[in-house]
């Protein structure tokens, strides 16, 4: 009797992570003298990585935005800043973020299509114009031709007249999670270890406020993987960053400050919370630790994070709503640096303007009306907070343990591991979808009957038509002879140990197209063609 | 050809679309169910697919792309395939696919669209229903 009233609705609790939940959490679980969680802007930063937190001053709320032109986006970019959000994010499209121009074979039927089409520094001024940069901080989702359009909005800014000593922004450039889970690589994984490096290097002295780099759980964990899975991966990604820097020569305290962090928010609202602060701490332990860090802002983790992409539905898209306000509000209980709020319609198509203000929205209810930004940290000593973020640290560092066995992240990246990991994590997610061990609202439980979503966002084909006219002007009146010479040595640069940065500035400010640079790159490093395996 | 032949399909990601999640669960869970897969990667032509779709003599050829660009990529590669002798292979497509869309992509031969949330079950069973198994 006493057994059937505390029955349970399920035999075992677990969360994205396969850690068992227990029924309830008590001191016992957070351990007396271990508990060590420390006070917030101090090591190890389980807590946050500033004492004050949002009460000095609100998360950035940073949309991801860019679609068609320049000129659409531009125009996207200024309503955002219009409707309260503080900082850019610029979604390149795929050519751009593969390093080829619009006019390319393979760029047909692409160009637009998931973010701006850059071809030059005649698309980034356009993009940029009326955008005063030294007033805005920017973040550029681009990996592989990273160098390229970084010295785009270090030349835009010259134009405006701000120096690069002004700039504040981020540049994506992770090529690691590239080839592990988000595809849009172009060279081999050494030689564009070296391109990143030689931001590190060119950035710690001509664009010191830049975030050189922005270490991404986010892909990762959009691909299939588990809350630990997406804290161990990034981390061990970070790290082969650290060390690669270290091998060609740099001070760890010059460069570590500005690495940053991206992360996943899922929907389990504990789990991505506890995540966040673990991964602070891991971050601080192994920087300390693992490299002999004296300065703590190289052992701050600093992150953006971004709300679940794969946890929204093209069912009752409406929904999306609610799973975003969780995901966002995790996120900053978990004490992000910046944030961005996904649309509800994007499991359909690009985001409306209407959907994107809601989404916006979401994050001004959280920051100004909620409460919980008054506090730093509120969950701090809740039995089960406190147990979880020390289970994920624990978990989290046995796989990196087991990348450390395989001779680091680019070995196992190489070696198909982390790819294998996360595709087996995808797939046991979807058979517990579909066997309803999961329940994801209105998809595989408390479906209704739709009619077609309407008013959905499209971009316009003709784009690509456009980007390839311009093109060709651009090519008709540029100084072709300094087109040639810039190129010829940014060739000479990528072929020696040389920093590439100021040739690659050199190049497009010649106006060189991207792909006119990129190709030189593919000329003199090779191209990545990865094998194939199926877990 | 013997009773017992296995369906073969090949999955295949065209264009510059790095979102593989879904093509690889959907391989895999084709697998499971006792057909022969075949994964191509990342960035295929459609001209690379379609040679691949002949050399490996597929019943099945499984489209997917979140990029946008279906609506230039899996016509063509329908059309590559009927211009090369492969008009019986049935053609799949699958990922952010507008519903407004799926009307002109059935008409240039593609033979059915899965969307966001589809179970992998629902394409084996439209597969086995869809192949002549003879």
């Amino acid at each position: 009797m006493e057994a059937k009233k505390h029955s349970e609705r399920k035999s075992s609790f677990k969360n994205t992570s396969d850690i068992e939940l227990k029924r309830v959490y008590t001191q016992s679980d957070v351990g007396g003298d271990d508990c060590d969680i420390g006070l917030p802007g101090a090591y190890p930063f389980t807590r946050g990585v500033q004492p004050t937190m949002y009460r000095g001053r609100f998360w950035t709320m940073r949309q991801y935005a860019g679609m068609a032109s320049a000129e659409e986006s531009n125009a996207r970019y200024r309503y955002l800043l219009e409707q309260g959000q503080t900082g850019l994010s610029v979604a390149f499209d795929l050519p751009t973020q593969i390093g080829y121009d619009s006019d390319h074979f393979l760029a047909q039927g692409e160009v637009g299509k998931v973010g701006v089409a850059i071809d030059s520094l005649l698309d980034m001024e356009v993009l940029f114009s009326g955008i005063p940069l030294d007033k805005v901080s920017t973040s550029m989702t681009i990996n592989a031709p990273a160098a390229v359009l970084l010295a785009m909005y270090i030349a835009v800014a010259m134009k405006q007249g701000v120096p690069p000593t002004k700039l504040n922004g981020t540049i994506q450039n992770d090529i690691l999670k590239e080839y592990a889970a988000r595809g849009t690589y172009i060279f081999p994984p050494r030689q564009s270890m070296r391109l990143i490096t030689d931001i590190f290097a060119y950035c710690a002295e001509h664009v010191p406020e830049w975030n050189t780099i922005s270490i991404s759980g986010y892909h990762i964990r959009e691909a299939g993987a588990s809350a630990v899975q997406e804290v161990a991966f990034t981390l061990s990604d970070g790290m082969a960053y650290v060390q690669a820097a270290l091998e060609a020569g740099l001070a760890v305290d010059d460069f570590a400050p500005r690495l940053s962090f991206f992360f996943n928010s899922h929907v389990d609202f504990f789990e991505e919370v506890a995540k966040f602060r673990a991964a602070r701490r891991l971050w601080a332990k192994i920087m300390r630790e693992r490299f002999g860090t004296q300065n703590p802002r190289s052992q701050m983790l600093r992150f953006h994070t971004q709300t679940g992409g794969s946890t929204l539905t093209a069912q009752q898209p409406d929904n999306n709503i609610i799973r975003v306000t969780l995901q966002a509000l995790a996120a900053v209980l978990g004490g992000t640096q910046s944030l961005h709020t996904n649309s509800r319609d994007e499991a359909l198509a690009l985001p409306t303007e209407e959907s994107v203000r809601i989404a916006l929205r979401t994050q001004q209810i959280i920051a100004y009306e909620s409460g919980v930004a008054d506090v730093v940290d509120p969950l701090a000593g809740s039995y089960y907070v406190e147990s979880l973020t020390n289970e994920i640290e624990k978990a989290a560092l046995e796989q990196i343990a087991r990348i450390d066995a395989l001779g680091g992240a680019v070995k196992a990246i190489e070696q198909g591991y982390m790819q294998r990991e996360i595709q087996d994590s995808a797939y046991t997610w979807q058979q517990q979808v579909e066997s309803k061990e999961r329940i994801v609202v209105g998809v595989n439980q408390f479906q209704v009957r739709e009619s077609a979503p309407r008013g959905l966002e499209r971009v316009d084909e003709a784009v690509g038509e456009r980007q390839r006219a311009k093109l060709a002007l651009l090519k008709g009146n540029r100084d072709n002879a300094r087109v040639q010479a810039a190129l010829s040595e940014l060739e000479r640069c990528a072929s020696t140990a040389e920093n590439v940065m100021p040739a690659v500035l050199e190049a497009v400010l010649a106006y060189a197209t991207l792909g006119e640079v990129c190709d030189v790159f593919r000329r003199v490093f090779g191209e990545y063609r990865p094998e194939e395996t199926l877990a | 050809m013997s009773g017992g032949k296995r369906i073969r399909v090949l999955v295949a990601k065209p264009g510059l679309d790095g979102h593989d999640r879904g093509a690889k669960i959907v391989a895999r869970a084709l697998r499971d169910a006792g057909m022969e897969v075949v994964y191509t990667g990342l960035r295929q032509t459609p001209e690379q697919i379609t040679e691949a779709a002949l050399q490996e003599d597929v019943d099945v050829v499984a489209l997917s792309c979140l990029s946008g660009a279906h609506n230039h990529l899996f016509p063509r590669v329908v059309d590559l395939l009927r211009q090369q002798g492969g008009s019986d292979i049935l053609v799949l497509g699958g990922g952010v696919i507008p519903d407004e869309d799926i009307p002109g992509l059935k008409l240039k031969g593609v033979s059915e669209v899965f969307l966001p949330g589809a179970t992998t079950q629902s394409i084996v069973e439209y597969i086995r229903t869809h192949v002549p198994i003879t």
